[in-house]
């Protein structure tokens, strides 16, 4: 799975696309590992575009709570922007956007995670 | 098999509304009404219908018991939560007695909230009525035993006048029970929990309650699937939002309206009956929940046919 990666304001801002559903969890869940094992305190927040996302199964929540967990044990910043009105939804149905940090756009959340 | 009779709806714990709950809904329906009279009764009632479930109605609380009315003359019952006193009496009131009937009861676990209802199941008391409990777990007949012995009970099991038999079934393996094939699948929860799966020549019915489903366990997601194949109904534990059920109720043994959609939709089944409500969400939140189950499926659909969502309340009657 190719996450694009660039910089912003000192975030590490990773484009997601596509459908993210159970067929295909693990594979991103192994594309996050290694910038998840960066996101620590004191280095740059980690920041998914979401904007290119046109589903998200249950298995494809799981893996950003996981994600969300993992840099929260580590001190570092993770969190969710850009979310397309569909994706929005089911993050709210799922009350996922009670545990995923979520902003409205990547600009938005830059400029709070950002230096 | 004919329809599909919820007598208990509610998880956990059976649940009674408040009088502060009532008052809600007259004040509601007293707000909407906006000082308008009516001619008649059958205005009233048309007023009524009008409004919304949460408003005119509830989902009740008695907790798990479901009545599948197949083409048999005997009776055919998932669960013996507090919705079997109810459902008792109604057979009582329709059949009378003496007037011998069979019941079949489909335990799928243990647990206080699944039994409690069957030493307030009358036809256990009336001599001639034959009353069948299957399941498959291997203390089936000790804890049917148990919550009627002292102290837990007054009337000791000694009393239930009528004949009482216990079947041990076999996960996984079909049973040919009241013309229809019944096979338990095992499912996860405290102590485990069985779902059923009824199969007539023309339509089938999956009862699954109590039931976790691990977000990343793609073989036993698959096998739900194949459980759920083409299933005219399905009656899900939708207990949690998903993200309770994965996160803080994560082992709690219950599961959301989230997995239920996407387990209905991939397993191309018709009609998904939300169950096991949360005991401690009023009727409003269920509404709530109810309508957002059938957003995510409408949103979620894409080429698939369309999955019709019901929220299951005490009373409801589904056609198959």
């Amino acid at each position: 799975m190719n996450l694009p990666i660039r910089e912003q304001s000192g975030v590490l801002i990773v484009e997601v696309d596509g459908r993210i559903d159970h067929s295909i969890a693990e594979e991103f869940t192994r594309a996050l590992e290694p910038l998840l094992a960066n996101c620590r305190q004191g280095q740059a927040p980690v920041l998914l575009d979401f904007s290119g996302v046109i589903y998200i199964s249950s298995a494809g929540l799981r893996v950003l709570m996981m994600a969300s967990r993992q840099a929260k044990a580590q001190q570092g910043s993770f969190a969710i922007a850009a979310l397309t009105p569909l994706v929005q939804e089911v993050f709210t149905i799922s009350r996922f956007n009670l545990i995923v940090p979520c902003y409205a756009s990547v600009d938005a959340a830059c400029k709070v995670l950002g230096k | 098999m004919k329809q599909v009779v919820f007598w208990g709806t509610r998880g956990s714990l059976p649940t009674a509304m408040t009088g502060h709950d009532i008052r809600e809904k007259i004040v509601s329906a007293l707000v909407t009404a906006n000082g308008r009279s009516f001619r008649n009764r059958a205005a009233i009632d048309e007023f009524v219908d009008s409004l919304p479930f949460a408003v005119s109605s509830t989902f009740g609380g008695n907790s798990s018991c479901v009545e599948i009315v197949a083409d048999c003359p005997e009776h055919i019952i998932c669960d013996m939560g507090s919705g079997a006193r109810p459902l008792g009496q109604a057979k009582i009131a329709r059949f009378g007695v003496p007037n011998p009937q069979t019941y079949h009861i489909f335990v799928s676990h243990l647990h206080w909230d699944h039994l409690m209802g069957f030493p307030f199941f009358t036809p256990m008391y009336i001599p001639g009525n034959r009353i069948v409990i299957h399941g498959c777990h291997a203390q089936l007949e000790e804890a049917i035993r148990l919550q009627m012995r002292a102290p837990c009970f007054p009337v000791d099991y000694s009393q239930a006048g009528a004949k009482i038999e216990f079947d041990l079934m076999t996960p996984g393996k079909p049973h040919f029970i009241c013309g229809l094939n019944v096979t338990p699948k095992l499912q996860l929860h405290a102590g485990d929990s069985y779902g059923y799966r009824f199969d007539s020549v023309d339509k089938s019915v999956v009862y699954s309650t109590d039931s976790e489903h691990k977000l990343d366990d793609i073989e036993s997601f698959d096998e739900f699937i194949r459980f759920f194949d083409k299933a005219d109904l399905v009656i899900f534990d939708a207990m949690y939002s998903l993200a309770e059920a994965a996160s803080v109720k994560s082992d709690w043994g219950h599961s959301s309206n989230v997995v239920g959609v996407e387990l209905c939709q991939a397993a191309a089944a018709k009609k998904l009956a939300l169950f096991h409500h949360e005991p401690i969400h009023d009727d409003k939140q269920l509404s709530r929940l109810f309508a957002e189950t059938r957003r995510l499926e409408q949103i979620t659909r894409g080429e698939r046919a369309p999955l019709e969502i019901v929220s299951a309340y005490d009373g409801l009657i589904v056609e198959l």
